[in-house]
């Protein structure tokens, strides 16, 4: 997103083979490892799982078209995904029932273009306003097509939902989509080209124009840019991809209901995009990739995941509101300098004391967990292998010293960073 | 008909006043610092959720004092330590803290008192009918949650126009800077206001509590109308959030308890849709069954007629 790749882009005419490569070479890369991937994980919960990460990916880059390119925040962005996931669905009944060639790949773009309707329809209304008002009118509108899912039965199938079967469609050269490895390939392939149409996206004149009404609106309209339309074709296009993804998830879990518009799912976009990095490209897809391996660890380990991602998500928004991608570019400079190593060291050395300030806090929740809704249960509980009793003060007092002492300690390990830091002598290069 | 426009004006304006205590801290809240508190409503629950709490070990009367002051204090922390920390990364990270913040809070009140509704009982005192309006009974304590918000929002309108308190806030909203450089304490006075909005939605939690229900999805019920009535009566405008806590109030009142469809009202034309279809199913549900989603269509008419809002005059 730096200004500096337009101006070289601009004055190579002509591409060398060199630019070429190099400009190609990240995709070549993400399509051998989708490739690749499946064949290291085989399990079926390894597959269902990098079949949810590349519907997620698609979900938080077209979120991001929104929050980081043109400072859109919204919190009804799964309207788009589910409204896709429904039209997938029903385009999926409608061509099964008449028998019209038209095989299952095709089914995501009618997805796309279902959310692309709508985010016509709702954008107009919500891009009259921007900043905290189009926020506010985000989540009202999300919450009035999830209450009129309810009502508009024939069309969004009530409480159940709406089932489909993806293998009943024309068959393309002989695939049923009957198993997971296939409809994986078909994620893959769909979030390749995403990514792709996505990036491309934010290096076009209009991108571009996005992140101009983001950064300054008032000034933007100056140079003769209508703000309002920026934003508006900015929301089409957002809607359309969130659309796309429905579209596969439908296909993936062959239903559509009206979990797919709820709160949670606009606020774990939010959330994935944010914790992984709004300001770069590529954060989403860390976040998108991060949040979903963390919903399915973490929910095994314990039963209140959500307030540990929650807490995380509060914690990035204090203290690293460029997200992961903005920590690991803030360490590029380090990498070209050789110094690298040298943070990376200080950082050993802080690391032990924070995991047992985390230990202490994860123990002192686990413990009044155990002691409020599970109370019922007894006292005991197993936490990282040792049983103890909760209602007694020994546990109690061991997490108050973890977690005090953990600070402590990490506390005396912040100048170790900073001289790191230091003696990496950054400083910013304008004369080259 | 009499009947039931009687008791669902007094319940109108009864809910509208308990929206109003709410909108109210939050439109303080937004003009001063220019953020829209996301867990606002999750101070309401708090508040309802510590008065169930305090109610069983000390009693009802003490927890409305005392589970409005707790959340008070948590609110003015949750300033100090944590919005005017991540107010230098600007607005939006502000507004995803109090989002964060408000998914804690559910996760922690869920934590703590779990998932099903707990129970939250009215106090003996006030349990019994105030009145009886033709058949209907209407509870004595409906009429002092009615009693309490317009006790507060007449407090609230005094303390604001008419003490010194109250003109150094006004300054606030507006001139920050130039009532630091007058020599008052403008962070204190954000923190302050900040806390005491907190315990206004908390006052309202437990005075909602016994009445609605008391659960860890309140918050995530009513949040969304508390934002519709901010924004329908203009970000930042305190008249325009009253008139539109009670509008929104009304409307949801009358429309629950009017039980007619398109079906009934144009039957005589003798013109049905096929059932089964979207016409159908709109031709055939009830007014009570989209009572719910009317503060969202007034919210998009509103903002296709008036894209600031009723009272609003700017954009933020």
């Amino acid at each position: 997103m730096s200004g500096a790749v337009t101006i070289r882009s601009a004055l190579a005419v002509r591409p060398t083979a060199r630019t070429l490569i190099s400009r190609h070479a990240p995709w070549v890369a993400v399509a051998a490892a989708f490739a690749v991937l499946p064949l290291m994980f085989r399990s079926g919960t390894a597959l269902t799982m990098m079949s949810l990460m590349g519907i997620s990916i698609i979900f938080a880059l077209s979120y991001n078209v929104l929050l980081g390119q043109t400072g859109m925040l919204s919190f009804g962005h799964a309207v788009y995904f589910g409204l896709g996931a429904y039209f997938a669905v029903h385009f999926m009944n409608a061509v099964a029932t008449d028998g019209t060639p038209a095989p299952l790949p095709v089914v995501p773009l009618v997805g796309g273009l279902g959310g692309l309707v709508f985010a016509i329809a709702f954008g107009w209304v919500s891009t009259r306003r921007s900043g905290t008002a189009f926020a506010m009118i985000s989540l009202g509108l999300a919450e009035l097509v999830g209450s009129s899912a309810l009502i508009l039965r024939s069309f969004f199938g009530g409480e159940e939902g709406v089932t489909t079967d993806r293998t009943r469609l024309q068959q393309l050269f002989g695939l049923s989509f009957g198993q997971q490895i296939e409809v994986y390939y078909l994620i893959a392939a769909w979030c390749l080209l995403c990514m792709f149409l996505m990036y491309r996206f934010t290096r076009t004149p209009l991108g571009r124009m996005c992140n101009a009404v983001r950064d300054n609106a008032e000034r933007a309209q100056f140079v003769g840019y209508n703000p309002q339309a920026v934003r508006f074709l900015a929301f089409c296009v957002s809607g359309f991809f969130a659309g796309v993804a429905g579209g596969l998830a439908a296909i993936h879990f062959e239903i559509a209901n009206s979990a797919y518009f709820s709160a949670t799912q606009s606020g774990n976009v939010l959330l994935a995009t944010f914790i992984g990095g709004s300001g770069y490209f590529f954060g989403p897809i860390i976040g998108a990739v991060l949040v979903s391996y963390l919903q399915v660890m973490l929910s095994d380990v314990t039963e209140i995941w959500q307030l540990y991602f929650g807490l995380l998500f509060i914690v990035m928004v204090m203290f690293a509101p460029q997200g992961i991608a903005g920590l690991l570019m803030m360490h590029r400079p380090l990498w070209g300098k050789r110094k690298l190593a040298k943070v990376v060291a200080a950082y050993a050395i802080a690391l032990p004391p924070a995991l047992i300030m985390l230990a202490g806090a994860a123990l002192s929740i686990e413990m009044t967990y155990r002691l409020s809704v599970k109370a019922a249960e007894g006292p005991g509980m197993t936490f990282f292998a040792v049983s103890f009793a909760t209602d007694r003060a020994l546990p109690w007092l061991t997490a108050a010293l973890l977690m005090v002492g953990g600070f402590v300690l990490f506390r005396l390990t912040w100048p170790v960073i900073a001289a790191a830091w230091a003696s990496a002598e950054l400083r910013k290069e304008w004369a080259r | 008909m009499l009947e039931l426009i009687i008791i669902s004006t007094l319940n109108g304006v009864q809910y509208g006043m308990l929206l109003f205590l709410m909108a109210s801290g939050l439109t303080l809240i937004f003009s001063m610092m220019g953020v829209l508190n996301f867990a606002h409503a999750s101070f309401y629950m708090l508040g309802a959720f510590l008065g169930f709490q305090v109610t069983r070990w000390v009693g009802f009367w003490p927890a409305l004092v005392v589970a409005p002051a707790a959340v008070g204090v948590i609110g003015a922390l949750v300033e100090r330590y944590g919005l005017r920390n991540v107010h230098r990364h600007g607005h939006v990270p502000e507004l995803l803290f109090t989002f964060g913040l408000a998914y804690v809070i559910e996760e922690v009140v869920q934590m703590i008192w779990g998932k099903a509704p707990v129970d939250f009982r009215v106090p003996a005192l006030l349990d019994f009918p105030a009145f009886t309006v033709f058949a209907t009974n209407y509870p004595a304590y409906k009429l002092f949650m009615l009693l309490i918000s317009i006790s507060i929002f007449i407090a609230l309108f005094v303390v604001l126009t008419r003490t010194r308190i109250g003109l150094i806030i006004q300054a606030a909203l507006t001139h920050p800077h130039m009532v630091a450089h007058l020599g008052h304490n403008v962070p204190l006075v954000f923190m302050s206001v900040f806390g005491a909005g907190s315990a206004l939605a908390a006052v309202a939690g437990v005075i909602a509590g016994p009445a609605l229900v008391t659960q860890s999805n309140m918050a995530g019920l009513l949040g969304p109308i508390l934002f519709v009535v901010v924004v329908v009566g203009g970000l930042g405008s305190l008249s325009g959030a009253f008139a539109a806590s009670l509008l929104i109030g009304l409307v949801q009142t009358f429309a629950v308890s009017v039980n007619a469809s398109m079906a009934d009202i144009f039957g005589f034309m003798h013109f049905a849709p096929k059932a089964g279809s979207i016409l159908g199913d709109l031709w055939t549900v009830t007014l009570a069954q989209i009572a719910p989603i009317l503060p969202y269509l007034l919210l998009v008419m509103v903002l296709i007629l008036k894209p600031t809002g009723l009272w609003g005059t700017r954009e933020r």
